[in-house]
């Protein structure tokens, strides 16, 4: 059976992560870390309103993804949009927009991902869906719950 | 959060049913979702709850309406956790037969 699934426009996931909410702010915003969970990527941005929100291949040769950060409140939201450029349909896409919020919840913390306005990037749409938020998230708790990359 | 809870809600045919409802679209209201499983609003509710306090399901709110969204992440901790660990053994084996057939050939 196969159905043609048309990717959402407005895209939520969530996981819960025994780590404080410092912890899974440095893990999406220092290189260090997003090289060890996000295929290899590493940020680059000062997280400061109107920055440039920027990610680069492991060598830092290519710029892989594009944006802008609209909102920095440490250590619990987050939002900066998106322009992945890592293939070439998708680079010529509009800006959508990502947005991180951490909440704590008891002894554990609650992240979420939004990946929203994706109305004018349906390739990026369908790239971020399925597999590819997912493993980002379930490679930051990994990572940040045992020390260890997901292999 | 708990491998149990997730276990539990997709133990049952009308929670599954719901996720494929999901997978298809998701950012549906109860009202759009209750359409697809024939059940009353209570029953839907009931099964809504439990996928959500499972994490498979995540509700956002936009303007009055509850939109309710398919969460696959607690799916994929399910998989690393308890098919890789397996699968990577039998892969393992198999690479190894092909060694051991190759080196004797």
């Amino acid at each position: 059976m196969s159905t043609t699934i048309t990717a959402q426009t407005v895209q939520v996931y969530t996981v819960f992560i025994k780590a404080s909410p410092e912890q899974i702010w440095d893990a999406i915003t220092k290189p260090e870390f997003t090289s060890r969970y996000f295929h290899g990527s590493v940020v680059d941005s000062t997280f400061e309103p109107g920055s440039p929100y920027r990610s680069y291949s492991p060598d830092r040769s290519q710029l892989w993804v594009d944006g802008v950060v609209e909102e920095a409140d440490p250590p619990t939201r987050l939002r900066h949009t998106w322009r992945a450029l890592y293939n070439e349909e998708t680079a010529q896409e509009e800006f959508s927009r990502v947005t991180w919020e951490i909440e704590p919840d008891g002894a554990v913390c609650k992240l979420t991902v939004v990946h929203d306005q994706l109305e004018g990037s349906p390739k990026t749409a369908a790239s971020v869906s399925g597999a590819g938020w997912m493993l980002v998230l379930s490679g930051l708790k990994t990572l940040l719950e045992t020390g260890e990359p997901l292999s | 959060m708990d491998d149990d809870r997730v276990f539990k809600a997709l133990a049952d045919p009308t929670r599954r049913h719901l996720l494929d409802r999901l997978f298809e679209r998701d950012g549906r209201t109860l009202t759009e979702l209750e359409s697809q499983v024939n059940m009353t609003r209570i029953g839907a509710m009931k099964h809504l709850r439990l996928l959500e306090e499972a994490g498979l399901v995540v509700t956002r709110r936009s303007g009055r309406e509850k939109l309710h969204f398919l969460n696959p992440v607690p799916i994929r901790l399910i998989h690393d956790r308890w098919i890789d660990k397996y699968t990577e053994r039998r892969v393992s084996a198999l690479a190894d037969l092909k060694n051991q057939l190759e080196e004797t050939a």
